[in-house]
This record gives C-alpha cells, structure tokens and sequence, in this order.
C-alpha cells in the first residue's frame, strides 16, 4: 500500500515538474507585460522538436552532412551554421542606433554564439564517437541541452519581436495581444505540420535506462532528472528575479510599464529577457518532456500548455511560488483522482477542484488583489 | 473581363461533373492524411495509388464491354469522428463519387458510416473492426474481421499461448475501436477464468502521454498479461512506461498496432510482444508476396496491413463494379445496382484471405493472424486462427 502511494507521489511529481516548467514561463511573461501568453504551449512544442533535432544532429544521424564527410567540410558547415543562427539573434534582438553613453544590450547573443560554437566542436567531435556507451549519450545529452533552450529562446524571442511588440509600440488593447498569441500557436502547429509531415518523430534515447528503486517504488533517471530540474529552475528564477539587478527591472516593468523608461530602464531589453528565460525554460521542458513521452508531434503541446495555464492561475499567474505550487498541485490532483476513482474522471474532478479553489481565492495561491489606480 | 472571370469560374466548376460522366470511374477514399494516425492514411493512399496505376497502366476496368479509367480522390479526415463526417459528405454530394473506401478506423467508420446508408452510397471500410459500423446499414460494407471475433481470439491466445490466468486492460475510453474491443475482451477473458480475473480495467482519453497512475494501478493488481488495444503512436508510450514502472510481463496488442510505424516508434521495447492482426508480411506467400514486393520496390517500405487491406477493399470495389454488368450514367441508379453487387460478392481472393458477404450484413468471415515481433523488428506469423 505506502508503496503505491509513494509510487504515485512520483508518478505526480514528475507530471508535476513539466506542469511548473512551462506554468514559470506563462508566469513571467504575463509578470512583466500582463500578457497571457497562448503561445507557450507551442512553443514548448517547438523546443521539444529542437531538442529532437539537435539531439539527432549531435548523434550525427542527421541527413543534412553525411557522417563519412571530411571534417574540412563538417566545419565549414558548422561554421556556417553558426554564422546563421547568431545572425538571426542579433536580427532579432537588434536595437535601434544608441545615443551615446548608453550600454548597448547585445549579450545574449555573444552568449547563443559561445553556445553555438560549442555545439559545432561537439559536433565535429561528436561524428568520431560511438553511441553505444552511455557516456557517449550523455554527451549528446549536455550539447543537446544548452542548444535547445537557446534555439527556443529565439523562437520565443522571435515572436515576440514579429507579433507583439508591433502591438505594444501601437499601443493596442491587451486583448489583441492575447488574440494574436492564440493565432502564433496556431501557425506554430500548423506551420510544423506542413513542414515537417503529419508523422510522428521518435525522439532518441539519451539518458540511458537506469531505474532506482525507491522500497518497491522505481524512477528511471528520466523522471528524476525532470524533477531535479523543475526545483533547479525554479530556485533559479526566484534569485534572478529577487536578487539581481535585471530581476529588479523586471518587477518594475511590471509595477508600471510606463515609468519605467523614464528611469532609465531599458524596456526593450528587459521584455526580450523575459521572453528569452520563459521560452528557454520552455525549451527544457521540451527536451525533458521528449525523452520521457517519446512520441514527437504537432500538437503535443495544445493540452499540455493548457493544463499549465491553468496551474499557473491557479497559483497566482505572475508569482513565480504560485506557478511552481500550481503546476506540481494540478498534477497530484490528477494522480490522485485516477488512483482513487476511474481515471476517465480524472480532468472532470481535477478541475472542478481547481474551479472550487479560484472560487474561494480568486487572484490564486499566492496571488495579491490589484488595485486600480485612478 | 468580369463576364470572363464569372465564365471561368462555372467552367471550372462545372468541369469534375462533366469529367464523371465521361469515361471514368471515380472513387472516393475518406482516410487520415493527417492527425493522431497519419501512417494510416499514407500506407492507404499508397495502395490505392498502386492499384489505380496496375488498372489504368492495362487500359482501365471494363465494365459490360466498354473500358473505364479509375479516378481516386482522397479526402484527409484527419482522423477526427466529425472530419470523417465532413469528408464523406464532400465525396459523396460535392465529388459525386460512385462508392468511398474508408474511413479506415471505426471512430471515424461509425459516423461516415451513418452518412453513406442516409445518402445511399456504398461505403466501404478496409480497416475498421467495430460491429456497429456495419450494423443495420445496407450501404456499408468491410474488409476486415470484427472486434466480437478479435476479442475472443486474444482472450484465447492470452490463456493459451501466454499461460494468462488475469488480465489487465489499458484502453482510451473516448474512442470507439479501443473501448469496444477492450470490452470484448474482458467478457470473453472472464468467460474464460470466472468474474474478476479481469484484475485491472484502466482508462485515459485521447491525447493523454502519461499514464504512469493508471499502470502503478495495473502493476499493483499483478495482472499475467497487459491487453492494449491501442494505436501504434500511443503503444510505444505504454510499454515504454510500463517497462519503467517495473511490469515484466507480456503485453498483447489488436490489430491498430500492425502500422508500419510501429517499430520506428517503439524500438526495442515492443520486441518481443505478440498482437492480433490481419495479415503477417515476413514469410508471406502466393499473391500476398507478389504485392508486398511490388510495394516495397515502390514506395521502399513492407505494407502494413491497412495497406493489404485497402488493397483488398478497393479490389472488392472494383469487382463488383465489373459484377454490376454496365454503368448507367445516373448516380443514384448506379449506387444502388452497385449496393447490390457488393451484398451478393462471393469468395472474392484477396491478398488477406477469402472474402464472402452472407447478403445480409457487410461483415466477410475472415481468419485473424497472431503476430510476433521478433528481434529484428518484424511482423512474423506466429498462428492463424479462423471463426
């Protein structure tokens, strides 16, 4: 019996640690812009097909060189590669001409450039290793990680860039906005579906197949690491945005988006971060997500994001506490259910239980009532 | 210039109308291009398109002394119920086809089903084992065996060959085929071993990855076998947590796991396990073989069987079309004579097995085939078993 609850609080907690992932970038994004970002889901979606990407790319299964090619030709394309994608950053995070004296805001692409440069010598190396070791895997692994979270955090990035920030220089109703995140996470499923084929992706296996056991209980060391990593990100968001400098700017971007510039914050700056850490954070929950569930397609992402929507109101959308309580809550409620009572009630009740708590406190767990001011 | 435009546009309107009435059959195929199950669609379409190219190729199908070429249009359902809906309304009012083959799977069988008997055109499902897509529906007809048939010769395989005494079913509950057969094959399990042997009987909806509660529920009861009649892009999800969880017992699967898609997905995990199906493509022989190497040096891949049985289902088709003895021009006429010749086909030799309609129900008698995955991956014929 305490081994089937222990079973299932793993069980939760792993669901859980995704839920949260995803839940800490809706929560930061409508943090500072007091946006609801619909998007999310797909861009979780999209980092999951990176990380696939990059992972068969490291593994040098990929069709784009052949693996027998020279490695003079393997790092003139790895150069090139580079060359594109730090382009396509710095395009995306360009600001205009700056008056003079003033910090220029360009580091996170030097940062996706020494990311990049790294991914090409792991690759270039990577073509010589031999994927039958585990520790081989695990180097795929470490390469696959950095460059999936910095590949989706330009995605993110990008669609900020391209579909809300015209909004927000116009000054539009946050409604629009929120209408055409709806629409980015339509074309993003959409436009993976044209791309790419309706065929799912087998996502390849990374980490190998250890399971520990836990008195009868067993994780595989997939789980674990989702759940390891939840907590990590977790603690990391909470000191950058409580601790450092940027955090600062960030809360006051959110307290009031239009003093801010006049204080000399850089407004620009501080959304692109934001929207870089979320879908980063997006970006891991894609790679952790693939290699539990392991089955690729467009779509993966609509239900999921939804579920940590919910979880993030339900916590108190824009608290980084509440989206992490809100999302490992969610997923124990749904364990729970389908232990206790038949798991085709599980959503029915899991959320009408949601529904009862946003009925009782409105603004969620560790939400604060707004003022308006007048 | 507006006059012109206007002009164009009805001629291009007008123009498929005018294309039928000529000489050609026209075919339509309501199957999933896209959605949960593209493989489906794809491994249909690919099927057809070879069957059309071998009858076209030699001159077209003669029907009473005058030779008609095949024209096939292929409408996505994207494996959704009301999709399938929509695609056969658009085959049969907007493209005027003679007869449609598909939808493939009965949550997608049984409403297209209910469309085709209203509009009176024969509708004719390759891979859809659900008794009620055929039921009290003269216009419908199948090419495969039935879930109240499948149920009881996994139940049988379990005891028999697996040495099962209880039995543990996964199943998404939102969907026709899995809850039908999942059904069938508890009562049939039970009939077997007594009430309660059926220890575990978990559900999930469609869409659902994680089912690590459901299977902690399943492995706590310690069933001798896990029965999942799932599609082929969720099996590899269930084994691969089940194995994860600790289960170390066999996993039977139906006849929705027979994709060629299967193995790409699941790996090593689904080596192994046995599932009930259609047709066994390793150690194929006669016919059966001869269009198995004509696809793979085709579309470089082995046909699954929802690519045999298409074949069967448009060959069926095509056949009665040539049993209907001329083709009168009037669609309504030309559907009901072709009802009609469908109902009274017998024997027809397909690459799957022998098919005959009893004239009264659009369900053949067919044998069903026990496949093993073995360790390289392929469908091996394990045993045969015949109602």
């Amino acid at each position: 019996m305490l081994d089937t609850v222990i079973q299932q609080a793993l069980n939760a907690l792993q669901l859980g640690s995704y839920y949260s992932l995803i839940a800490l970038g809706y929560c930061l994004v409508y943090g500072v812009l007091l946006l609801i970002n619909f998007a999310h889901g797909d861009i979780f979606m999209v980092g999951a097909y990176i990380a696939f990407f990059a992972a068969t790319f490291f593994m040098g299964q990929h069709a784009l060189i052949p693996p027998a090619s020279p490695i003079s030709v393997k790092l003139v394309f790895a150069g090139f590669f580079a060359l594109i994608l730090t382009a396509a950053l710095s395009f995306a995070i360009k600001k205009k001409p700056q008056a003079a004296g003033q910090k220029s805001y360009s580091y996170p692409a030097t940062l996706a450039g020494i990311f990049i440069a790294f991914t090409a010598i792991v690759y270039v190396w990577g073509q010589d290793i031999k994927l039958d070791t585990g520790a081989d895997k695990l180097m795929v692994f470490a390469a696959t990680l950095p460059l999936t979270m910095v590949l989706t955090s330009v995605v993110g990035v990008f669609i900020e860039r391209v579909a809300y920030k015209p909004l927000r220089l116009k000054g539009a109703n946050r409604l629009y906005v929120v209408i055409t995140a709806l629409m980015m996470g339509i074309i993003l499923e959409y436009g993976n579906l044209s791309l790419l084929g309706a065929n799912r992706l087998s996502f390849p296996t990374l980490l190998p197949r250890v399971i520990f056991d836990v008195g009868e209980a067993k994780i595989s060391i997939t789980k674990l690491s989702a759940i390891l990593a939840s907590f990590l990100v977790f603690s990391l968001l909470q000191w950058i945005v409580t601790r450092t400098k940027l955090g600062m700017a960030m809360r006051a971007v959110s307290y009031d988006k239009f003093a801010v510039p006049l204080m000399g914050i850089p407004l620009d700056a501080v959304i692109v971060f934001t929207f870089f850490l979320g879908s980063s954070m997006a970006g891991l929950a894609g790679l952790l997500y693939a290699m539990n569930f392991p089955v690729l397609d467009p779509f993966m992402g609509a239900l999921v994001g939804w579920k940590a929507f919910v979880a993030a109101v339900v916590g108190g959308i824009g608290d980084i506490r509440g989206a992490f309580v809100g999302g490992f809550l969610l997923a124990f409620l749904e364990v729970i259910v389908a232990a206790v009572f038949s798991s085709e009630l599980r959503d029915l009740i899991s959320f009408t239980i949601l529904l009862g708590i946003l009925t009782w406190k409105p603004t969620g767990l560790f939400g604060k009532p707004k003022t308006t001011k007048i | 210039m507006k006059k012109l435009l206007v002009a164009l546009l009805v001629a291009a309107f007008a123009f498929p109308a005018a294309a039928f009435s000529a000489d050609t059959i026209k075919i339509g195929f309501n199957i999933p291009l896209t959605g949960d199950i593209p493989k489906v669609g794809e491994m249909s379409k690919d099927a057809a398109e070879m069957l059309k190219e071998k009858i076209n190729g030699a001159g077209g199908l003669e029907v009473g002394g005058k030779k008609y070429m095949l024209d096939f249009v292929y409408v996505d359902n994207e494996a959704k119920p009301e999709s399938a809906v929509n695609a056969a309304l658009k085959l049969i009012e907007g493209e005027k086809v003679l007869a449609m083959v598909g939808p493939q799977g009965s949550g997608r069988a049984i409403p297209a089903g209910e469309i085709a008997n209203n509009n009176k055109t024969v509708m004719m499902s390759a891979w859809s084992t659900n008794p009620k897509t055929t039921q009290d529906r003269p216009y419908v007809f199948r090419a495969c065996f039935l879930d109240d048939f499948q149920g009881p010769v996994a139940a049988k395989f379990a005891t028999e060959q697996l040495k099962a005494k209880t039995a543990a079913v996964l199943y998404d509950v939102a969907s026709d085929y899995p809850k039908g057969l999942a059904e069938f094959f508890k009562k049939d399990f039970e009939k077997l071993h007594g009430a309660g042997s059926v220890v575990a009987f978990e559900t999930f909806t469609t869409k659902d990855v994680d089912f690590s509660a459901q299977l902690t529920k399943i492995l706590k009861a310690k069933p001798d076998v896990l029965f999942t009649p799932q599609y082929y892009n969720e099996v590899p999800l269930i084994v691969k947590q089940a194995r994860e969880l600790g289960y170390k017992g066999p996993i039977l699967g139906s006849d929705s796991w027979g994709s060629a898609e299967l193995m790409a997905l699941c790996g090593d995990d689904c080596k192994g396990q046995y599932f009930v199906t259609h047709y066994a493509a390793a150690g194929a022989k006669g016919a059966t073989k001869e269009f198995i190497d004509a696809f793979n040096a085709k579309f470089k891949q082995i046909p699954d069987d929802v690519g045999a049985l298409t074949w069967d289902a448009t060959g069926m088709v095509l056949a009665a079309i040539k049993k209907m003895g001329a083709i009168s021009g009037d669609l309504a006429k030309d559907r009901t004579a072709l009802r009609d010749a469908m109902a009274t086909m017998r024997d027809f030799d397909g690459i799957t097995g022998k098919m005959s309609y009893d004239g009264k129900t659009g369900d053949p008698v067919k044998c069903a085939v026990i496949v093993k995955i073995t360790d390289k991956g392929e469908f091996a014929f394990h045993e045969s078993v015949c109602p």
